[in-house]
């Protein structure tokens, strides 16, 4: 069974239609990078896929649930690390994390141990007991990242999830975001296009609301005729097909 | 258990807030120091401690508007409700986590509130006890009112409207600080169409043990509170839906 499968997947706003018709399959453990440039549909497609936004016509199904008739199923096996770093800036990181264990429902002896494997797995420790607000933006995307995966989801959403940072902070959360293929599956929007090349499983390349394309980053490159993924992309993009 | 942890994390944002502390404790009370002081030098039967004391309780909890307010607004607009959104709780654990965690704060407030007039001379009685508990009613349209700004208004602006505004209708329309029939006309009309000064007489009364000189006024307070909340309800419950 795939983890994501989109069947005819729509989103309209009044004139503006943001995603026609999407049909896309990722498989378990996959990590799937959702590309395309502003306006493409990837946020809106996010958005459909995680609940925050119903579906105009068509549906989408997480490991088997539908994002309509079954959204409580859907949001128990998701987690989202916004691109933002949506952290509550007065609570300290070991706080933030106790509070996102809190809202999955953990008790309170359960949460406290998944609240210290995560400081011990996302080498937080030095960080633990500050508050949030008050960390670098390197820090808070970790701590974001951590939040999203305490309560062990099996689909994890990561948008932009290195806009911003420094080289050596898009390193270390490169090696992170590595650490978690094949343990679940993961779909990252991005606009840097060596981070989805160094990452990514295969790609999906989005344009006006439709899929344009998907595969590996060497399948799209010799599809596009260059050994630059960057290239690749615009040719994908400004051709419409490669 | 999900709705308590978030409700934990509201509670938390506020009182670490150093200028919700000043605003929401220490303000109130350089309020009753600074004006019992004048009226030690100049009595004016206003600014009498058992007078004073009830409005400068309803006053304070103004401010419980804006740190709710501000609290959902920078909530909204920094993406972590979206990315609470994403997780199993529901509208009612958003609306509850809002709306309950302040009360407390608001009732302590309020016991630190009449426990500085204590200290600057008012009777202790057991009319004081039931004085703190008739602010519950203020407390929830205060804290329903931040609930509603909040879902509507962005955090700079609920500044303006909640900080600035409402406070200000909050000092000039409840006969604090000044007898409203003094004023008269069309001033006093509005100020008897809105809750605030109906606050401050159902409190004074209630600390005077004028059970009968509760209402009307409870009822004026009561039904602003029951309307704010289904608005302050609707209003987050839709921008939720538009997230």
């Amino acid at each position: 069974m795939d983890a994501i499968k989109t069947v005819e997947l729509t989103k309209n706003y009044k004139d503006l239609t943001a995603v026609d018709g999407l049909n896309l399959s990722v498989r378990q453990g996959e990590l799937l990078s959702l590309l395309g440039v502003n306006g493409a549909g990837k946020t809106t497609t996010i958005k459909m896929l995680t609940g925050l936004t119903r579906p105009t016509s068509g549906d989408a199904f997480l490991n088997g649930r539908s994002v309509l008739t079954d959204s409580a199923a859907v949001k128990a096996m998701i987690a989202v690390s916004p691109q933002e770093t949506a952290v509550a800036p007065n609570l300290t990181a070991r706080e933030n994390l106790e509070l996102m264990a809190g809202v999955h429902g953990f008790p309170k002896a359960q949460a406290r141990d998944k609240v210290t494997e995560s400081i011990g797995r996302f080498g937080l420790g030095a960080v633990a007991d500050k508050r949030a607000g008050k960390l670098s933006g390197g820090w808070q995307r970790r701590l974001s990242i951590a939040m999203a995966l305490i309560s062990g989801p099996q689909i994890l959403f990561l948008d932009e999830p290195t806009l911003g940072l420094d080289v050596l902070a898009r390193s270390e959360l490169w090696d992170m975001i590595r650490a978690l293929k094949g343990n679940m599956t993961v779909i990252l929007t991005t606009h840097y296009m060596e981070e989805a090349e160094a990452l990514s499983d295969r790609v999906a390349i989005m344009k006006s609301g439709r899929l344009l394309l998907t595969g590996a980053p060497a399948e799209i490159k010799q599809q596009a005729g260059t050994d630059k993924f960057d290239e690749a992309f615009v040719r994908v993009v400004k051709e419409g097909q490669p | 258990m999900k709705g308590l942890a978030f409700s934990k994390r509201n509670d938390l944002e506020v009182l670490r807030d150093p200028l919700n502390l000043f605003f929401g404790v220490g303000f109130p009370i350089v309020l009753l120091l600074l004006l019992t002081a004048i009226q030690a030098n100049i009595p004016v039967a206003m600014f009498e401690i058992e007078h004073l004391a009830p409005g400068i309780a309803v006053f304070g909890l103004s401010f419980m508007t804006l740190f709710s307010a501000t609290l959902i607004a920078k909530d909204r607009s920094s993406s972590f409700l979206q990315r609470l959104y994403t997780t199993p709780l529901t509208a009612g654990d958003f609306v509850l986590g809002y709306l309950l965690p302040i009360m407390p704060i608001c009732v302590a407030q309020s016991v630190i509130c009449y426990g500085v007039a204590v200290l600057l001379g008012l009777e202790v009685t057991v009319h004081i006890v039931t004085s703190i508990l008739f602010t519950l009613p203020v407390a929830l349209l205060f804290v329903s009112l931040g609930l509603l700004c909040g879902s509507i208004f962005t955090d700079r602006q609920v500044g303006g409207i909640c900080g600035a505004l409402l406070t200000n209708l909050t000092a000039w329309l409840s006969g604090i600080w000044f007898d409203l029939g003094l004023v008269g006309g069309a001033f006093q009309k509005i100020a008897d169409l809105l809750p605030f000064v109906h606050a401050v007489e159902m409190e004074r009364a209630a600390l005077r043990g004028d059970t009968a000189g509760v209402f009307p006024h409870i009822w004026w307070v009561s039904g602003y509170a029951a309307a704010v909340t289904a608005a302050a309800v609707f209003a987050f419950l839709r921008q939720m839906k538009k997230q």
